[in-house]
């Protein structure tokens, strides 16, 4: 048969035949469920396809004039039309229920997952583990485990897709938003941005890569950086002197942060506030946001000082903070060696958009 | 009850001696005039240069996408394609399609007008269309514009340099066309009804064409706003926007969707209406249920302004909102479910012929009705998390924009183009046509269905190689879905030097529009006329005619 056609075109058959999807792979617990309802779907679009198909046709070879000379003029039925509302509307009625469920189902996580930031920025994802694996371009998961990722931009709107579990959401500049999922099937999927964000927007794609949970061990052993984003996290509030005032003495100037990660605090406008990954990135950048009851508004902001991974070492630090010990002993070294050269020792630095402000003068002992 | 109407013989019809066409003669007198007829085809000829060119650029497109890798373009090129693509047929060519032309053309008639309320600023809203066309010229010019269509926020206003500004001047002005356009048709229809012409009496056409005008009013000042201030957040940063300033980037997008959800029931009822007029015409039968497809479309209206949110359910908003917007949604679906079902009882013991114009209505029911329902997947919250941003929603809205409504453009091209030019266009090669478009098109956007549920993202110059064969095939239906729309283009200029003369009735419809001379004279009607009779009163017609032949004899 090949002899008859050019090898280009045959090797493109070929292609075709061996290589024609219409789905993707299911390779999540979320994949099963979203299959099902869009079965669903393709099915009631084929009845009302096929129904209104028929009606077209089937009148049209009826009443077409050569055998139907006279038309009949009819106003028109209540009942029919009544009908043709009702079905539709109840039919509409299923899809936005199960497509609700579905959605509550994709978007809120389970409290058990283990949680992966993600900072997008044109035009690359990078992945960060709290066990200080940094990936770009890529995702380690392990399998059978639910995952939440914990996603910001950098510049514009990304879009974090992963077609194989049927999860994505829009990665959005100044805030966080989150996606669960857990990987059901070993292998290597797609990542797609699929929000477009200039130029490259179709090279800012990547992979994610499902591993047993063996393997997954192996590689988070094999490829941290050594500090996890905690660790980043507590040299970049040293350096930055957060300590100075959040240090949690009794008179300290600023609230205490041990342990105060999803508690709720009441703000001085008399408002309750969840303590969470939101609520501490807006608390550094835009102090005045909320501000904790009980306290003076003096923190200063730190918009534009600190990367998008910066915030996220301090949340990841303060998220697991659960004594001051090692802030008050921070701040014993830290009157000891002057701000700047621990900066400058510290591979924290990087993580520093302009230098850090000189620690403010007066800190209690 | 029952109908025959015969055709007239056309080899008798002559052209009349004195219409809106050879009232006046010379440019000026076109670029001056105040003839909503004339207006209409000065409408007609530029919104058929911007499809064209807007064409060009779906075919640069498919071309690109032919092979995996960005090769015949680099990827800012591409990008700037599919941003002009999108500008050009939205803002240029889909929103005043049918309005602008047909509508233009027919509203003043049918409701037994001698034009429509304002003309002078009918002739400023093709101005303003022009100046912005112009100006998305000039932008594309210099070098085009990247935003994609949607001009989406902060990319739009800190990280491009190509020229937002001018396109997005050129929509604002583009804009206020539609809101004249709007307006004009709001106050006819309102206040210039011949006696005798109730609400109840007006062709469907007329009534979609209101809802479209509300929409166009109330919706299009909001999409100038938003992008007054997009020009200032380029131009001097006023930060609203801007997450660094406290500004919000996802009030842009409630914004923008505000208006542009509501845009394509803007684009989408004026075809509702042609389709009404053109089924009832060509199965000589009144449209099946006349108060429940008029107040369809005026449902559509109404709730086609709370569903905007629908394109933002990935986008981190709250997840209750989500639900709200995603209930309304589905509302939203049943009235359009509500006309396919009267349209295709209509046909019911109608006599039907199968014209062009028909061929082309029954496309429309065909693949409105595909894209009609795959907006319900996109509405159902969950499954629209995996299908938004694909190729699944460029095949749907494809299918609502392309497979409809231009559809129903072309549908009604052919039914009025003897009214309005006084000649048939040539019956056998536009039914060939009317089905390579179908062919095409069907080719054309749907293996990008699969497509999207396999993920492959929208915007994008390169794509993994396992998506090759649907994108060949779909490039494919592209050049046979382009065959169709210049065979059209060809033959209806054709058809005005050598096409069959037509008479005033040659389809023996029962519209006011039908009942006086083709081409109309400057003024429409000798006489105003007095409307006695229901709309698609097809024996009051056979009366009427019998009593002329008598007359006659």
């Amino acid at each position: 048969m090949h002899y008859f056609i050019s090898p280009v075109l045959w090797q493109f058959l070929v292609n075709w035949l061996t290589h024609f999807a219409l789905f993707p792979p299911e390779a999540s617990s979320i994949a099963p469920y979203a299959d099902a309802l869009y079965f669903f779907l393709i099915l009631i679009s084929l009845v009302g396809m096929a129904l209104v198909l028929a009606l077209v046709t089937g009148f049209s070879i009826l009443y077409r004039k050569e055998r139907n000379p006279e038309a009949t003029q009819i106003e028109g039925s209540t009942l029919l039309e009544a009908t043709w509302t009702i079905i539709p509307l109840a039919l509409f009625m299923v899809c936005f229920v199960w497509g609700a469920l579905l959605y509550f189902r994709i978007y809120n996580p389970p409290t058990n997952a283990m949680n992966i930031y993600i900072v997008g920025k044109q035009w690359m994802w990078k992945a960060e583990h709290p066990g200080g694996q940094h990936e770009i371009n890529a995702l380690h998961v392990p399998l059978g485990r639910p995952v939440q990722l914990t996603m910001i931009s950098q510049d514009v709107f990304h879009s974090y897709s992963i077609p194989a579990f049927r999860v994505k959401r829009e990665v959005i500049p100044g805030r966080y938003t989150t996606v669960w999922f857990t990987a059901t099937q070993p292998g290597t999927y797609h990542l797609f941005c699929t929000q477009y964000c200039g130029t490259l927007h179709s090279e800012m794609i990547g992979e994610v890569t499902v591993m047993k949970p063996e393997e997954y061990q192996a590689w988070t052993e094999g490829s941290t950086s050594g500090m996890s984003l905690a660790q980043n996290g507590e040299r970049l509030f040293a350096s930055l002197g957060c300590n100075a005032c959040h240090s949690g003495n009794a008179g300290a100037r600023g609230p205490n942060l041990a342990e105060s990660y999803s508690t709720r605090v009441q703000l001085t406008s008399g408002s309750y506030a969840m303590v969470d990954d939101a609520f501490l990135r807006d608390s550094i950048l835009n102090p005045t946001m909320h501000t904790t009851a009980g306290y003076a508004p003096i923190m200063p902001t730190y918009q534009g000082q600190i990367s998008e991974e910066g915030l996220i070492d301090l949340v990841e630090y303060i998220k697991k903070l659960n004594t001051n010990y090692r802030v008050q002993q921070t701040l014993n070294t830290s009157q000891i060696q002057s701000p700047v050269q621990n900066q400058a020792q510290s591979p924290v630095a990087t993580r520093v958009q302009q230098p850090a402000p000189a620690a403010p003068a007066g800190v209690k002992p | 009850m029952s109908t025959i109407v015969m055709l007239p013989d056309q080899q008798t019809a002559s052209l009349p001696k004195r219409s809106y066409l050879n009232e006046e003669y010379g440019l000026k007198s076109w670029l001056l005039t105040g003839d909503h007829k004339r207006i209409a085809i000065l409408y007609l000829i530029s919104i058929t240069i911007f499809f064209f060119i807007g064409g060009f650029f779906a075919g640069m497109i498919r071309l690109e996408l032919l092979t995996p890798p960005s090769d015949l373009m680099a990827a800012d090129t591409y990008n700037k394609m599919f941003t002009m693509h999108g500008i050009i047929m939205v803002f240029l060519f889909l929103v005043p399609s049918v309005p602008a032309t047909i509508g233009n053309f027919l509203i003043p008639i049918m409701v037994g007008a001698k034009d429509l309320a304002f003309p002078k600023i009918n002739l400023l809203s093709w101005y303003l269309y022009v100046l912005g066309g112009i100006l998305v010229l000039a932008a594309l010019t210099l070098g085009g514009v990247d935003t994609g269509w949607t001009f989406t926020t902060p990319l739009s206003t800190h990280y491009l340099n190509t020229h937002v500004i001018t396109a997005g001047l050129a929509i604002f002005v583009a804009g206020f066309s539609s809101i004249f356009t709007g307006l004009n048709f709001i106050v006819t229809i309102h206040r210039m009804r011949a006696p005798g012409m109730t609400w109840f009496r007006l062709p469907l056409f007329v009534w979609s064409h209101y809802a479209a005008s509300v929409l166009m009013v109330l919706g299009t000042p909001v999409l100038a706003i938003t992008l007054v201030l997009v020009i200032l957040e380029r131009v001097i940063g006023i930060g609203v926007f801007d997450p660094a300033k406290g500004g919000d980037p996802l009030l842009f997008q409630h914004l923008f969707w505000f208006y542009s959800h509501p845009a394509v029931y803007i684009m989408i009822l004026p075809g509702f209406g042609v389709i009404s007029e053109v089924i009832s015409t060509f199965s000589r039968k009144r449209v099946f249920g006349y108060t429940a497809v008029a107040f369809s479309s005026v449902a559509i209206a109404v709730f086609g302004f709370f569903v905007w949110a629908h394109h933002m359910f990935i986008m981190g908003v709250s997840n209750y909102s989500a639900l709200v917007f995603s209930l309304l949604t589905m509302l939203v679906a049943v009235p359009s479910a509500i006309k396919i079902f009267n349209w295709s009882f209509t046909l019911y013991k109608g006599s039907i012929t199968f014209e062009t114009p028909m061929l082309y209505a029954f496309g429309f029911i065909g693949l409105f009705t595909i894209g009609g329902l795959t907006g319900v997947f996109l509405g159902s919250m969950g499954m629209d998390i995996h299908l938004t941003e694909t190729y699944f929603i460029v095949a749907h809205f494809h299918f609502v924009m392309v497979g409809g409504m231009l559809m129903a453009f072309l549908a009604g091209i052919h039914f009025w183009w003897p009214k309005m030019t006084g000649r048939m266009y040539p019956e056998g090669i536009s039914k060939l046509a009317a089905l390579t478009t179908f062919i095409g098109f069907n080719l054309t956007f749907f293996p990008q269905f699969i497509l999207g549920y396999l993920g492959m993202p929208r915007r994008y110059a390169a794509y993994p190689p396992e998506f090759q064969v649907l994108n060949v095939l779909s490039t494919a239906g592209a050049t046979v879905l382009g065959v169709g729309y210049v065979l059209p283009l060809l033959y209806l200029a054709w058809s005005l030097k050598y096409g069959k003369i037509a008479g005033s009735n040659p389809w023996q419809a029962t519209g006011l529009e039908w009942q006086i001379q083709s081409p109309p004279l400057t003024t429409n009607f000798v006489e105003t006329p007095v409307v006695d009779y229901e709309a698609y009163d097809y024996e009051w017609l056979a009366n009427k005619t019998k009593h002329e032949v008598q007359t006659v004899g």
